[in-house]
Formats: C-alpha cells, structure tokens, sequence
C-alpha cells in the first residue's frame, strides 16, 4: 500500500499526542507565526498562499489566495475572519479530528489568515453538536492566549488577533457562508443573496473571509515549507496540496485518509480503506458528502482531484467517500438523502422549501410501492425546476442524488413501480407541481 | 422566551423565530438522557436503523418520544460527522460511536445508574493506529 506522508495528521499521529500547547511546540509549532508576523507584509502572504494553489478545502474548492484578494485595500474599518467548523455534510468528518486532536494547528492558521487579511477579530462558528471540540477549542485558544500567541501585540510584532469560538445550534445549512454569517449575527441562518459577496459585505457588513478548518490548518505547512513544496503535491497546477478524505459505508477500513490529490478512487478505497467489507462488489460511491452526485464502479479510475471529477459529472466537495455495495437499493439511499435534505432546508426560496417537500413525498410513495410512472416525471420535473432557482448551493445539493440515481439506476425506480402494479395496491393519483 | 427577550430588548416573536429554526434547541421538555441516533445514508448503510430499533426494544419509546420515568428521550437526527464509526449516537454532550447490541446495553445501564459511562468516545481519531488494537476489544 502506498504510504504518503502526514503533513495535517503528522501530530496527532505520533504515540502520546495530546494538542497540548507543549505538544505543538515541540513538534515545530508556532514556527510560521513568528517567521511572518512583522517581517512578512500581509499582501506577501496573501501571494504565497495564491502561488501555492491552495484550494477551499470545505467543498466550493474556490482558490484561497484568490478569495483573500477581494478584499477592498484600501478599507480602513474592521475585518473579520470566520472559521467555519459546521462540518455538517454527511459523509464529513475530517474536520472533527483536526480540531479535536491538534487544536493548535488549526489556531495558528487562523492567526496567519488574521495577519494576511488584516482582520483583528476571527469568529471559529463551530456547529453545537461538537460540545467536546468546542470544549478542546477554548481549553487551547487559553493556553494560546497565555503564551501570547493570540491576543494583542502577538511576539511583539504589534499584530493583535483575537479568537472566539461561537458555538451553533444544529443547523446543516449554517455551514453556507453567508447563512454562517447571519447565524453569528444572531439571526436564523438564512443564506443572503450574493453579491453583494461576503469578501465587500460579510460580517456586520463588514469585509469578511470565511475559511473552512482544513484549509487554515495547511497554512502553518505551506509558510514553513514554502508555496512550491506545497504546489509540487497532488496534482498541480489546479489540484495541489493533500487532502483528508473520509471514508464510509461499506468497506473494512471506514475513516480519514491524508492523501495527494490526484489518487484514484479506486487506490482510496480498496488500498487504504481495505476495499469492499464482504464479498459483494461495490455498486455505486459517492465522491464528496451528500451533494454530490452518485458515481458508478465505471468510475473507479477517475483521479481525485477538482476538475476530474467534475469531468465525470460528480464533484469533489467536502471530500466524504461512501461506498455502497451490491444489494443496497438506490431508491432507498436516494430517499434517505432527500430526507437529509428536505429537514435541513432553510425554507428562504420557494424552489427548495417546496420542491424538496415533494421529492420526499414522492419518492416515499415509490419505495413503499405505491408510485406510478408518471413520479418519475414529476421528479424530474421538480429537479430541472429547483436547480439553479434558489439564492445559495443547497437547491443544487439536493436534487443531486435524485439525479444521479435516475440517471444511472432509473430500472430501479422502474421496478419499484412495476411492483406495485402487479401487487395492485391502491395508488392514490399524484398531487405533484406539474399542473 | 418572554424573558430572554426582555433581556435583549427584542420581541418574543423574533427569539421564536430564532428558536424554531435551530434544531438543538429544543421546545418541549427532554428527558434526562437526550439520546440522538443519526439517521443519516452513511450511518443507515451500516445499521442505524437496527440501532433505534434496539433502542426502541430496550427502552420502550419510539422516535420523539420520551420514558415515562423521564429518563431517556430518543430522537433519530441528522448527520453528527462520525460516518466512519458508525452506527453511533450523541446523548447529551458525549459521542458513543462503533456501536453493538453490547454496547448499548452497558451504556443504557450505567446512564441508568450512575449517570456517566466511559465508553463515550474522547478526541476523535479514526483509525487509530496507536490504539487500533486495543479499542477493538
């Protein structure tokens, strides 16, 4: 099996770890923060980290040098920097080590991207169920503020970068970043329209940045190692740096594995993960949590990286791998994803708010076997008509799976029906949008 | 309510309309035990459901219901981001992940007499390989 090395797992793999202040010092920690700090101008930064290609890690995959560079130069007033640790997306759970286990790589990312983007405050908006992440969070953010590492006049360097930790309430959609936004603010976490973007108009109005925790936590490597070394992993010019993907579902080895981006599916899973759990051969994977669209083994080979699995006609996302084996039923999975989706939706636009609503109550007529084949239109329907209709991503997330599943298992969903004709049951007529 | 907003000189309504939205907020009484299964895909491919239905036998009440006793409510939420060690469930503040039908009983039973069980699992890491071995026992 092919061993790449840790660079965001490195700490926390070594026996005796515990995130301790003391831990990370002692393996290089803090390192970047004194190199930059003071001796590095803030656009430098910024520069470096756009050279090194680092990519979103929290789904969008939007370039994170790039992101920064929006913000108006010349503005004199109050930034923010916001951490987003509402690691929602099923099928996600990367996020949850990286702060649990080495809380204070995380930490010194925020600092770096407080210095780049001359923000003074950062908000770590972490979702209410991480009561232990959150409790690790503030235990680590004292001992930082202790050593002076967070606080005013940091190494008296004269920055100041102050760190709080916001805890949610359980809200999957808070981890969209203007619905973060809105939830800070103390609002329902509705999502606002953009533009105006959050970079112009973010927090309070004010320019803001919205970082996903792995993302931060790579920026300590790429200042101490440098952009190049960074650009020269995975699979540059468009895809670099490691990855943390999570495995789950159906194989011997479920959890999270740092790899290069560019790997193959089939390398990820039937290496590193110890592929299938039984004898049934795999059915059908989904590349990047629940938004992203069903894969079939026909697409083992494709390369994990940004552009080659949007090529296929999925998307890399937030990273979470599920592997399905033979026998799961596809309406089945379909379904449980749409109810994931239909609970979680804010309710702002129409499309969504309704349209998923309906997708549940359809599908759950075909897998109870009570749908007709004029469902499979209306689900079709409903999903060219949420698509593309609604102010944030959700709208697009949700119809994913529907999507796919018709696509590649539309006999599934035929079967389901056939079954229930020829079982004769009572099939109350569609009460569907298309009318 | 009323009196969260009197202390932030907002209108009841508007903490409302904030407190609905949240689902970890919870408007009626819970007991004293808030056991969270997830129902996700990912935990549902490995046994979620068989995981409440355990529940459901051992305790007696269903999905968003609550022991007469007012000990344990059980309520079948979304994803809690622990996919690779599922089935698992949150109660209270504390994770229980890699679940069996053992498992839950143990854990049931020291809820239920001393009121803490140390099978909640501590700062995440999945795998383990300093402590694969041990944790599988």
């Amino acid at each position: 099996m092919p061993k790449y090395e840790p660079i965001l797992l490195k700490n926390m793999l070594q026996p005796g770890y515990t995130g301790s202040l003391a831990d990370y010092e002692r393996t290089g920690g803090y390192q970047a923060v004194r190199k930059v700090l003071g001796k590095m101008a803030p656009t430098d930064v910024t520069q470096l980290v756009m050279k090194s290609g680092l990519r979103g890690r929290g789904g969008a995959g939007f370039p994170t040098g790039v992101k920064w560079g929006f913000l108006p130069k010349d503005y004199r007033g109050p930034r923010y920097l916001c951490c987003n640790a509402d690691e929602s997306e099923p099928g996600t759970f990367k996020d949850r080590q990286l702060i649990e286990r080495d809380p204070h790589q995380m930490l010194e990312g925020i600092v770096l991207a407080c210095y780049a983007i001359g923000a003074e405050v950062a908000y770590i908006y972490i979702r209410g169920e991480f009561v232990l992440g959150a409790t690790i969070l503030e235990r680590a953010i004292a001992e930082a503020r202790t050593a002076g590492y967070i606080g005013k006049n940091i190494l008296g360097s004269g920055t100041t970068v102050d760190v709080w930790v916001h805890r949610g309430a359980g809200a999957y959609i808070c981890g969209e970043e203007t619905a973060l936004l809105e939830s800070l603010e103390g609002k329902r976490g509705l999502p606002r329209v953009k533009p105006p973007f959050p970079a112009t108009h973010g927090l309070y109005s004010k320019p803001t940045v919205v970082n996903n925790v792995e993302t931060l936590a790579n920026l300590p490597h790429i200042i101490n190692r440098g952009a190049e070394w960074f650009a020269s992993i995975g699979s540059p010019p468009k895809s670099t740096g490691a990855r943390i993907f999570c495995v789950s579902g159906h194989v011997k080895r479920p959890g999270n594995y740092e790899v290069p981006m560019g790997i193959t599916f089939r390398e990820l899973i039937y290496e590193h993960a110890g592929g299938m759990r039984s004898d049934k051969p795999l059915k059908a994977f989904i590349p990047g949590g629940a938004s992203a669209p069903f894969l079939t083994p026909d697409h083992l080979d494709v390369k994990m990286d940004f552009e080659s699995v949007a090529a296929a006609g999925s998307m890399l996302g937030s990273g979470g791998v599920t592997i399905m084996e033979e026998g799961t039923s596809m309406v089945w999975a379909a379904l449980r994803l749409m109810e994931f989706f239909y609970h979680e939706s804010c309710g702002k636009c129409t499309p969504c708010r309704e349209g998923t609503s309906w997708l549940v109550q359809a599908m759950r007529r075909i897998v109870n076997h009570r749908g007709r084949m004029e469902d499979l239109e209306t689900l079709s329907d409903l999903c060219k008509n949420i698509a593309g209709r609604t102010v944030c991503a959700f709208g697009d997330a949700a119809i994913a799976p529907i999507q796919s599943t018709l696509k590649h298992w539309r006999q599934e969903y035929v079967s389901l029906i056939h079954e229930a004709e020829a079982a004769n049951l009572l099939r109350p007529a569609p009460v569907g949008a298309r009318h | 309510m009323k009196e969260i907003a009197s202390l932030l000189h907002l209108t009841p309504p508007q903490v409302y309309e904030t407190v609905t939205f949240y689902t970890m907020l919870n408007l009626k009484k819970v007991g004293r035990f808030h056991i969270q299964v997830c129902k996700s895909l990912m935990c549902a491919l490995v046994g979620s459901d068989t995981l409440i239905g355990w529940i459901k036998t051992k305790l007696g009440i269903g999905p968003g219901e609550t022991t007469p006793d007012g000990l344990f409510t059980l309520n079948a939420v979304e994803c809690l981001a622990a996919c690779g060690t599922a089935p698992m469930m949150q109660i209270n503040d504390d994770y229980y992940e890699r679940l069996t039908e053992e498992k839950v009983d143990r854990i049931l039973a020291d809820l239920r007499t001393t009121g803490t069980c140390s099978l909640k699992t501590g700062p995440f890491m999945w795998p383990d390989p300093v402590n694969a071995v041990r944790s599988e026992k």
